[in-house]
């Protein structure tokens, strides 16, 4: 197995490159291949030039949305044809976890995104916290400000990632939040009891942040209403919520629920 | 197919020939998405899944034939196929996968 395609496929995910892999499923030239990613050229053929240049194309717009999906064609390429079926496989990186406060809710935390395939960064700007030594499954571990590390990385924030504040400390928090409102991030939440949070809105307000995005946006108390107590736990209800707030589901139980499951 | 990849990787090293079984549609319910992929060495070993656990089964069976004949196809599985598979998926849904020899 020489496999130039399945190795530069191999190559970019493992450096968390995205890419899209183009196979003909049916029709003529079945189980041909192209691979479409930034920083690459493309790689293989599907047979047919004309093919080629559609399916990169759609391969590419697949790419962006971090879509997958089977699309058929005539056998140059031509729309409302069915001569050939592609399967366009997108490869995306994985989604991103910022965890501010490197706390006893943090081990957990990053524990649990692991399992979720998220890419964990935890960041505390004490460092006698935060270190690879308390953290070994976070992906990265960094002593700074939090508000410094998003002003550094928050344009890569998108939809799919998420930013989870747990330090309790409105020096440490308030800057964090106001930082993550700035980027795109499709899920952020804050720790703290009630009265913490009361507190923090007050002085999100006094700052200047723009509290209607607050009210939006920010998810405080962090977590779904699950009634744990442990680090784990309550790792479990922030992870829930992720994904409740991602598909807007309701996040009740099925049992009580109808309609589709998925 | 990213999960499978440490699986995929000792194979070939060890020198197995693998076919690669891949979601590529679904309809109705179903447990996995375009995507979900499993795959199956010449000596029996697998890894990964393409549902849950309704047609694995079947795929390690067709997956081996398609190593044998190298003949990679399209396969279907679904609550009302035409008995061409014994097996189906009790959620009612179809997926259908594509199953080809890793030589590529």
């Amino acid at each position: 197995m020489t496999g130039s395609i399945y190795e530069t496929w191999r190559a970019a995910v493992t450096d968390h490159r995205p890419v899209s892999l183009a196979t003909v499923v049916e029709g003529p030239g079945t189980g041909a291949k192209l691979l479409v990613g930034e920083g690459i050229e493309p790689l293989g053929t599907l047979g047919d030039d004309d093919l080629d240049r559609v399916v990169l194309r759609d391969a590419v717009g697949e790419l962006a949305a971090g879509t997958s999906g089977v699309r058929h064609y005539g056998p140059h390429g031509e729309a409302r044809e069915a001569a050939v079926s592609v399967f366009i496989e997108t490869f995306a990186p994985p989604p991103q976890m910022l965890v501010f406060g490197a706390v006893d809710f943090t081990g957990a935390l990053v524990r649990v995104a692991k399992v979720l395939g998220y890419r964990v960064t935890v960041c505390d700007a004490r460092e006698v916290f935060a270190t690879t030594r308390r953290f070994p499954q976070a992906d990265e571990v960094v002593v700074d400000w939090p508000h410094r590390l998003l002003a550094r990385v928050g344009d890569r924030l998108g939809a799919r990632d998420a930013v989870c504040v747990l330090t309790h400390d409105h020096k440490f928090d308030v800057p964090a939040i106001i930082g993550a409102l700035d980027t795109e991030v499709g899920y952020l939440g804050a720790m703290g009891s009630r009265r913490t949070n009361s507190e923090r809105l007050e002085r999100l307000a006094a700052e200047g942040a723009d509290m209607e995005a607050v009210r939006r946006r920010l998810h405080a108390p962090i977590g779904l209403d699950l009634g744990g107590r442990t680090p784990e736990e309550t790792a479990i209800a922030i992870c829930a919520e992720i994904i409740a707030a991602r598909t807007g589901r309701t996040a009740a139980s099925l049992s009580e629920t109808t309609g589709p499951i998925h | 197919m990213k999960e499978i990849m440490a699986d995929l990787d000792r194979w070939r090293t060890q020198g197995k020939r693998v076919a690669l079984a891949r979601v590529v549609d679904i309809e109705g319910s179903g447990p996995r998405l375009p995507g979900a992929a499993m795959a199956v060495a010449d000596d029996g070993e697998v890894a990964g899944s393409v549902s849950g656990g309704c047609v694995e089964g079947a795929v390690v069976s067709e997956a081996l034939e398609i190593l044998r004949t190298g003949d990679r196809r399209m396969v279907t599985f679904g609550y009302s196929d035409d008995e061409a598979f014994a097996v189906g998926l009790t959620c009612g849904g179809t997926i259908h996968l594509f199953i080809e020899p890793l030589d590529w």
